[in-house]
């Protein structure tokens, strides 16, 4: 039997007094792409933070590849393999592009500098600028670049198309789909619906820290009821 | 003539003004963290090197020794207090690291006694040049030539090597350092321990130019804090530039006027904080 990629049973997560997720319970599996949607402040950037070890899960259990990495430190869950693009793509400034990937190549990866200056020729034009001096569409990529670097068994995308010109939210999509198709599951954070249902296998509905809805493509894409009451969009 | 080897003594002040602040500087970019103890570190240094010296330690052996004692007590204090609080308030750090640096100089007071001593200059350097009719020390221009070296040691190591470009990306975000699988923890330390040894060194250097005294970590961390104010918290070509721009102001005023050598620098950086306050090479 393969691995469950990520398994999350009844994850409980505070910042300070305010319980933020309040028994969130998801799966991702082998080779899937799952979306994670939900009005602003639902829960879902803490969600994705929790799994990455940057929030403490106060009660719950985190699984990834069948390993507990509940409590485990940002690092040693970044180690084991999984990666995090942030919602704010955490492109260091002070750092050159090249530096930014440099810094995040890691032996046993699936992907080398080539490959990713051959998938991102945008950042092998932009090898030698600083990291604050690209784009937001370009900082993705590089993000999203600095990822796979990393040797990911499960990627994790928290809004990788927030506030990008249409041109490039179908260059980013076209990239997040070959990351699909080398295998590696996907967990997307995402407000864009036509991105999620283009690319996603599965979606779970997150609503005050509580996962409220699950379906396949075919069922979110029928279901307008619960796009209308979850996430504000009458379809 | 005069100006000229005053200039000499600034740039050799001045390039320990650097050795001395530019962990000072690192660390705060890094840590987000105020070390009032860092004055402590150039004095525990200074001792280190006289007490080496006169347990029959070689200048050059005492130097380096000096500087990594001075680097692991960094470390095991780092790790067993200060990582603990760098979380809270700047009040906080404030507070933590003046009482460290009192009782590190009262442990040197204890240990060496409160009167100050002078310290030998190693016997290969204890000649002397000419310039003009002023003559210049031999031991000065090493102290020039051996700083020059190593701020390009760390000029590389900070731009050339993965772990300086960590150290640069930690400055910016801890979490996404940690996030790319290194443990911020530990490169926290290092940078604590290198920063604290550099000031250790600048103690030991500056001892057989001016002598070991309790007090000296007073005066060197009130430098520090001036020449990092000057050249921008975090910066490593800031401290560069400023350590010696405050060694030779300093210099020549003791020329033109010796009772304002002092309150010159503190001028300079009033000077320099109204025009840019961000300092020469800050960010915000
Ligand atoms: N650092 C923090 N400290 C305290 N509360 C926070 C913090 N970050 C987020 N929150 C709160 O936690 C809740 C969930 O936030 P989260 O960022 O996970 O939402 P989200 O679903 O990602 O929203 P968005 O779509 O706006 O990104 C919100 O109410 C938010 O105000
Ligand atoms: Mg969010």
């Amino acid at each position: 039997m393969t691995a469950t990629p990520l398994r999350l049973d009844e994850v409980h997560s505070y910042y300070g007094k305010s319980h933020i997720l309040q028994g969130v319970t998801l799966t991702v599996g082998p080779g899937e792409v799952v979306t994670l949607l939900g009005r602003n402040g639902a829960g879902k950037t803490t969600t994705l933070k929790t799994v990455s070890g940057l929030v403490r899960a106060a009660a719950g259990r985190v699984r990834f590849l069948d390993a507990d990495i509940t409590g485990a430190r940002a690092h040693a869950i970044a180690r084991s393999g999984l990666a995090l693009v942030p919602e704010d793509r955490g492109i260091f400034g002070l750092l050159t592009v090249e530096e930014n990937l440099k810094i995040a190549v890691r032996k046993g990866s699936l992907w080398t500098m080539d490959d990713v200056y051959r998938h991102f020729p945008r950042l092998k034009e932009r090898r030698r600028n600083g990291g604050a001096q690209l784009s937001g569409g370009e900082q993705q990529m590089l993000s999203i670049a600095r990822a796979l670097l990393n040797g990911p068994k499960l990627l994790m995308l928290d809004e990788p198309v927030e506030g990008l010109a249409p041109v490039v939210v179908d260059e980013i999509v076209a990239q997040i789909r070959d990351i699909r198709s080398s295998g590696i599951p996907i967990l997307l954070v995402e407000q864009n619906l036509a991105v999620c249902t283009e690319l996603a296998d599965r979606h779970y509905i997150l609503d005050l820290g509580r996962v409220v809805y699950e379906g396949s493509r075919e069922e979110f894409i029928a279901d307008a009821a619960v796009k209308d009451r979850y996430l504000g969009v009458g379809a | 003539m005069i100006y000229l080897f005053q200039l000499m003594n600034g740039i050799g002040l001045g390039m320990l003004y650097f050795l001395l602040a530019v962990g000072l500087s690192v660390i705060f970019g890094l840590l987000h963290f105020v070390n009032f103890a860092h004055g402590a570190f150039y004095l525990l240094g200074a001792y280190l090197c006289y007490a080496l010296l006169q347990y029959g330690v070689g200048f050059w052996g005492a130097l380096v020794l000096a500087a990594i004692i001075v680097a692991a007590i960094a470390a095991v204090v780092e790790t067993g207090l200060l990582k603990r609080i760098y979380r809270l308030d700047h009040m906080y750090h404030i507070v933590a690291t003046i009482g460290l640096a009192l009782m590190i100089q009262e442990i040197v007071i204890i240990v060496w006694g409160p009167v100050g001593s002078s310290v030998p200059a190693p016997k290969a350097l204890t000649g002397a040049i000419m310039l003009g009719h002023f003559i210049y020390p031999e031991y000065r221009l090493f102290v020039i030539g051996f700083t020059a070296v190593l701020a390009a040691i760390l000029w590389w190591v900070l731009e050339g090597t993965r772990l300086g470009a960590v150290v640069r990306a930690g400055s910016e975000s801890t979490d996404m350092v940690s996030l790319l699988g290194y443990d911020i923890n530990r490169i926290n330390t290092a940078v604590f321990a290198l920063g604290a040894g550099l000031a250790g060194l600048a103690g030991a250097l500056a001892a057989p130019i001016r002598g070991v005294d309790p007090f000296m970590g007073v005066e060197a961390l009130a430098v520090a804090f001036v020449v990092v104010v000057i050249g921008g918290m975090g910066s490593y070509t800031g401290a560069l530039i400023a350590g010696l721009l405050v060694g030779i102001v300093q210099s020549l005023m003791t020329t033109l006027w010796p009772a304002g050598a002092s309150l010159a620098i503190y001028i300079a950086m009033v000077l320099v904080v109204l025009v840019m306050p961000r300092g020469l090479l800050g960010r915000a």
